[in-house]
């Protein structure tokens, strides 16, 4: 078999155990740091892992979860001696999954697999990158963001929220993001497309990398299209394995339908049907 | 600790572990693995999605709903089609390093015998399965459902190929244990059962069909006990191996089927949990045979 070169570092063939070292509330969020003994320490940042807890992952309510849970890390720390990385989670509290994995304490046994999935890649010379997260979706653009700044490539980073508690996920990056609040209490009030409009407007010689709810990638997509502004969203979907096998977290495209899984998650607003 | 050979129908397998078709891409897992999956392969035969004459784009999303010890799954069989198959991925599964068997599925006697006709034709695939028990596409149900059905498909086709064929039955029918019968009857090598039952899922949201087909096909281990005592009664009928398949998570699991009456047995949903699965499976297996062995050894003393 032959390998094609994609923005990705691979992972290994099976799902291990991580141990949680840390659960920090981070206003309605929580950020869980793994520390992964054998995965690759050096992810792309828009990779995702599947997560599930090492224990008692299932006999919740309705007897879930079963399925493992698919998120982007949202930092890597690689440990000294080159084998092993220490990976941190954002994640919201919605159902039995997040639910459960919310409950983890340090010491607790957190199952992973991955790296996983197409990341994002530096934009041309002649164009500025510039990121756009909403919500959850916030947490693959901080390693990004990382990324990019230590290429001396500063982004520009605009953020949109619901409140002020989903805001303060904007404390994580390493500059000063700006940030819109859906209720007004932090920032300014309305939806993150609104500056995102207005920095392009701007200067358009930009490439946008996105990553939200499917409303605010639409609007970030439909904003980006008028403008003549490239975008690459990274896209969330339910999935139950995360390495292309099960078919199920399909988007369409221009080619017919993708698997977010292996073939983005990361993916050109332009071939998104 | 490695199972012990086996035979499937005539083709000899370095292990008692397949997959269920449609629940592992090897190439797609290639991608996200690399060699590191061809160095530590999670099962003894490969068996490919299954394939249609013509490509199919499978069905509209949500495909997936998680259920309690499970999933619904409406995929709708999404493939290449069998030229494109043939041209493309072929190539790449006969470089894997166990032996290939190649699934299909045909919307009438004519597309059945042009794609086991196509696929039998090629050297790298060791063996057939005829899908005759998708739930997921309207026309799947009703070969697999009727035991007359069955026969006349297997007659028909038996000819064209000296692979071995394996009718993946369907757990829908009144009396799968007659189908099989019927298949065996008719000259299939093998059975492989079951197929995913039969579901559907609400969300509570919308209060309509969480589904983007309505309803799907149900998985995992809730429906091992189901899958069980089908797997029994086909054993009681036919002499032709079975793979049994339904919510194998473990060694314990697998062993359950064998002791059910199937030869060998295939992993599926788990493998969704974990890619590795079916070496885990299998070591644990071999474990508890091995230790099978030394009580009876020790029983003879």
């Amino acid at each position: 078999m032959t390998l094609t070169a994609e923005a990705r570092t691979l992972a290994p063939p099976e799902r291990r155990i991580a141990e949680v070292r840390s659960v920090e509330r981070i206003g309605a969020y929580d950020l869980i740091t793994a520390r992964d003994p054998i995965g690759p320490p050096d992810p792309r940042p828009g990779q995702f892992y599947m997560l599930a807890a090492g224990e008692r992952w299932g006999g919740g309510a309705g007897e879930r979860p079963y399925l493992p849970r698919a998120f982007s890390y949202a930092r890597a720390r690689p440990l000294a001696g080159g084998q092993g990385v220490d990976l941190q989670f954002l994640l919201e509290e919605v159902g039995p999954g997040t639910c459960r994995l919310g409950e983890l304490v340090a010491g607790d046994p957190l199952a992973l697999l991955g790296p996983l999935g197409i990341g994002f890649e530096s934009p041309p010379a002649d164009r500025r990158p510039l990121l756009v997260g909403g919500g959850i979706g916030v947490a693959p653009l901080l390693c990004w963001d990382d990324e990019l700044r230590a290429g001396a490539r500063e982004p520009g980073v605009l953020l949109g929220f619901r409140s002020a508690g989903h805001a303060r996920a904007a404390d994580l990056f390493a500059g000063s993001p700006d940030v819109s609040t859906d209720d007004g209490s932090v920032g300014r009030a309305g939806v993150v497309t609104e500056p995102l409009r207005a920095d392009l407007e701007r200067d358009p010689l930009a490439v946008v990398h996105a990553c939200g709810p499917e409303g605010m990638l639409d609007a970030v997509r439909s904003v980006c299209g008028e403008l003549g502004v490239p975008a690459r969203l990274a896209l969330e979907a339910g999935m139950a394995c995360g390495y292309g096998a099960c078919f199920g977290c399909v988007v369409p495209t221009v080619d017919g339908y993708a698997r977010v899984c292996v073939d983005g998650p990361v993916f050109d607003a332009a071939v998104l049907a | 600790m490695r199972p012990e050979p086996v035979e499937l129908c005539g083709v000899p397998l370095r292990g008692p572990i397949l997959n269920g078709s449609g629940t592992f891409d090897a190439i797609a897992a290639h991608r996200a693995f690399g060699d590191a999956l061809l160095e530590s392969f999670p099962f003894d035969c490969f068996v490919s999605k299954t394939i249609t004459v013509a490509p199919r784009d499978g069905n509209p999303p949500p495909r997936l709903w998680e259920a309690p010890a499970g999933m619904i799954n409406s995929i709708g069989l999404p493939n290449k089609g069998l030229e494109r198959f043939l041209e493309l991925d072929l190539p790449q599964l006969a470089t894997l390093p166990v032996p290939l068997c190649v699934s299909v599925m045909g919307f009438s006697h004519d597309e059945l015998a042009t794609l086991v006709g196509a696929v039998g034709a090629v050297e790298d695939i060791g063996l057939v399965e005829i899908n005759v028990s998708c739930p997921n596409v309207e026309t799947g149900t009703i070969v697999g459902a009727d035991p007359g059905e069955t026969e006349a498909a297997v007659r028909r086709l038996r000819p064209l190929t000296e692979k071995p064929l394996i009718v993946k039955l369907t757990p829908s029918a009144t009396d799968p244990a007659a189908v099989a019968a019927a298949a065996e009857a008719a000259g299939a090598d093998a059975v492989a059962l079951i197929n995913t039952l039969k579901g559907m899922a609400i969300d509570p949201r919308t209060r309509q069909p969480s589904l983007g087909n309505r309803t799907g096909g149900l998985s995992g281990p809730a429906v091992r006990a189901v899958a069980l005592e089908q797997v029994a009664a086909v054993a009681a009928r036919v002499d032709i191996p079975i793979v049994g398949m339904g919510g194998i998570a473990s060694g314990r699991d697998a062993d359950d089927f064998l002791a059910a009456g199937a030869s060998v047995v295939a992993v599926g949903t788990e493998s969704f949990r974990d890619p590795a699965a079916g070496r885990r499976i299998a070591a644990e297996l071999a474990a508890i045979r091995a230790a099978m062995r030394d009580a009876s050894a020790g029983a003879a003393l």
